[in-house]
């Protein structure tokens, strides 16, 4: 069953790839919430209840319910046009998220570890180096965020492979990390959008030598 | 005594960011001074290498401790400078002074602690009080320097913890749990390389954003360029420090496993690509902030290289990290005096600053001797005897290209400071010149003698700090 929900998870990093809208990115990433809250559902049963409320919490009301609803209130808020605006042709990026998740599958096959769920690992690697993949290559600073959420995803998928063993402190951690980051990102996008008209990487090229 | 140390410090930044009033924003920060040194000293007489708590107070950790107690409090005096000029809000104060003092506090946690998911969630906190003193101008400018700032730190420490993921994989498969750094020490000889290489490679590229190597040399540039140069004097100093201590904590991990000669060729590979950036783009920066960052990057990239080479290296590369803070804090806040005079930071737009502050001057020709680690700057004797055990180690072809490097960065520094301080400098109006009390230098001079000392007589409780941090590597 995690098998099938991590496939799935797989697919929508490809079809993330190929996306235009910016209203497709949020709704894959409330999809992944969801996957995400199925497969630690069945994952960690054998953990104690508090810990397992905790992780469901993290997964329903932060990530599938909280981040795409903010997400929609920043896009809607700063008039963010709905296209992603990439640099590649959505062929290309089909092309590399493909063979990001190819090259993460030989990897896995060099692992000889038997406790290992080797499918957690390439999911989650794969979700990893797309999200950079979709950094480098969009233009909006929204859709960097949304790169960034992918990311933290497959962290997400990893932890939950390494299992019952982290701590409570780590797992604070970890959302402590989560909300600070997104939220300040947003206020962050906010302020960017108050001070130029149209939010995009353009604009935030005054810096350099 | 760590945790109280810890919880006064918060509640002092919280103080210090709903207080409005000058006087006891003041008392506030000069207590924070106080409490970091009696803390410090505390720690030095109560060091211990093996403890299992979160924290530990080890001689690496006091080591770097006592290098951000020298540097914070210069740091609040410049600071202090900055706001009596500038005349800024009582709000923006508060906040700005409560973002060091939670950065200080955040800096030393992450130095103490123990435990490597503990120290994870400092080094997050970090950078978020970071960001605050990078925004703390409120232009387009420096909201795009704490974007980047953020978003690549975000990344890269999202990196590091995924590095921690890989790590307790391979605990698991030996059936180990403890993620403290003394556990982790004993037990490294029985994990599986496949997975404590993941864990290198991704813990090492987290940090190098806070150390400032390559590949995330760049988040720095821009925060330091961004920052008040008080605050950008902590970030070229204790922050890039704590970046060492998060490498040369996992790289202790690795030391006694076979894949050392692994991890030494990436460090010295990181090392030598980092003094090649600097070099290159020194040559070509005409802003002077970031000219002192790509100096910053050259330094990390010349102590990593005294890891990697090991030998009297290890030594060498901790006093180096030492003096290097020391020297180019004193440079940061020598510029605020310069911004003042010219309110510019480009090369162009400055000159004959000789003339117009004579004991700034001086410290700039002097941080410029001691940056380029000539004679009889301490960080000669420490580049030197890294370049030994380069040469010990047999490393000549990398020895010889990091010398010629070397030679470019030299003329490239000196030739933008000796324009600052000896050719006039074009379209300068000097009737509308800020005037600079030559007492305000004092302190920067101190660090500068400082590190000349330090370099030529090392006392010997530093000596002995140095050697027991490298024990464990270097046996």
């Amino acid at each position: 069953m995690t098998d099938i929900l991590l496939i799935i998870f797989a697919i929508t990093l490809v079809f993330m790839s190929i996306a235009n809208r910016l209203g497709t990115y949020v709704n894959i990433l409330f999809l992944q919430g969801l996957l995400l809250f199925g497969i630690s559902f069945i994952e960690l049963k054998e953990i104690n209840t508090l810990n397992l409320a905790f992780i469901l919490l993290e997964t329903v009301i932060f990530k599938t319910i909280a981040v795409p609803f903010f997400m929609r209130y920043v896009i809607k808020r700063n008039k963010i046009t709905r296209e992603a605006e990439p640099y590649l042709p959505n062929f290309v990026s089909l092309v590399i998220v493909t063979s990001i998740i190819i090259l993460t599958y030989l990897l896995s096959k060099t692992i000889q570890d038997p406790l290992l769920n080797k499918i957690y690992f390439v999911v989650a690697l794969s979700a990893l180096f797309t999200g950079l993949y979709i950094i480098m290559t969009r233009r909006k600073v929204i859709t960097h965020v949304m790169g960034y959420l992918v990311i933290e995803n497959g962290v997400f998928i990893l932890s939950i492979a390494v299992g019952s063993e982290i701590p409570m402190l780590i797992n604070t951690g970890i959302l402590l990390d989560l909300f600070v980051s997104i939220f300040l990102l947003g206020i962050f996008i906010n302020k960017i959008g108050d001070v130029l008209k149209d939010v995009d990487v353009g604009q935030l090229k005054q810096l350099k030598d | 005594m760590i945790i109280a140390y810890i919880v006064i410090s918060f509640l002092i930044g919280v103080a210090l960011f709903v207080n409005r009033n000058r006087i006891i924003n003041y008392s506030l920060v000069s207590l924070f001074s106080v409490l970091q040194w009696v803390f410090i000293l505390y720690l030095y007489h109560h060091r211990g290498q093996d403890a299992t708590g979160y924290f530990n107070a080890d001689s690496l950790a006091i080591l770097m401790l006592i290098t951000s107690g020298i540097i914070i409090p210069p740091a609040f005096y410049y600071s202090y400078i900055y706001f009596k000029i500038k005349k800024d809000q009582p709000r923006e104060r508060g906040m700005y002074f409560s973002a060091m003092v939670v950065l200080a506090a955040a800096i030393s946690a992450a130095y103490l602690a123990n435990h490597i998911a503990l120290m994870w969630v400092f080094v997050e906190l970090t950078t978020l009080s970071a960001a605050a003193l990078v925004y703390h101008r409120r232009n387009v400018r420096s909201l795009e320097g704490t974007w980047k700032y953020f978003f690549v730190s975000s990344i890269s420490i999202t990196l590091v913890f995924i590095g921690i993921l890989f790590l307790t994989i391979a605990l698991q498969q030996e059936g180990f749990t403890d993620l403290t750094y003394p556990a982790l020490k004993k037990n490294a000889s029985s994990l599986n390389g496949f997975w404590l290489r993941l864990t290198f490679i991704f813990i090492f590229t987290g940090y190098t954003a806070k150390m400032g190597l390559v590949p995330m040399h760049t988040v720095g540039i821009d925060a330091k360029d961004k920052a008040p140069s008080p605050a950008g004097a902590l970030f070229s100093s204790i922050v890039m420090n704590m970046g060492f201590v998060g490498i040369f904590r996992v790289y202790e991990i690795i030391s006694r496993t076979p894949l050392k000669e692994w991890a030494d060729t990436i460090l010295l590979v990181s090392a030598v690509l980092s003094i090649f950036v600097a070099a290159v783009y020194m040559m070509s920066v005409k802003n002077m902030k970031r000219m002192f960052a790509y100096s910053s990057i050259e330094h990390m990239g010349i102590a990593m290289l005294g890891i990697a080479a090991g030998g009297i290296g290890y030594y060498a590369a901790l006093l180096h990290l030492v003096l290097h803070a020391i020297t180019k804090s004193s440079l940061f806040f020598q510029m605020g005096q310069v911004y003042r005079i010219y309110n510019s930071k480009s090369l162009y737009d400055t000159g004959n600053y000789l003339k117009y502050n004579l004991t700034g001057a001086m410290v700039i020709l002097l941080a410029f001797i001691c940056g380029t680690a000539m004679p009889p700057s301490g960080l000669f004797v420490t580049e030197f005897m890294i370049f030994r055990s380069l040469f010990e180690s047999h490393h000549f072809i990398f020895l010889a290209v990091i010398l010629l490097l070397l030679t470019m960065i030299i003329w490239a520094f000196g030739k933008s400071i000796f324009r600052l301080l000896f050719t006039p400098a074009a379209g300068f109006n000097e009737a509308g010149m800020g005037k600079i009390n030559p007492f305000e230098s004092v302190p920067q001079l101190i660090l500068l003698g400082a590190v000349i000392y330090l370099g030529i007589n090392p006392p010997v409780q530093l000596v002995e700090l140095i050697n027991e941090s490298v024990k464990y590597i270097s046996y």
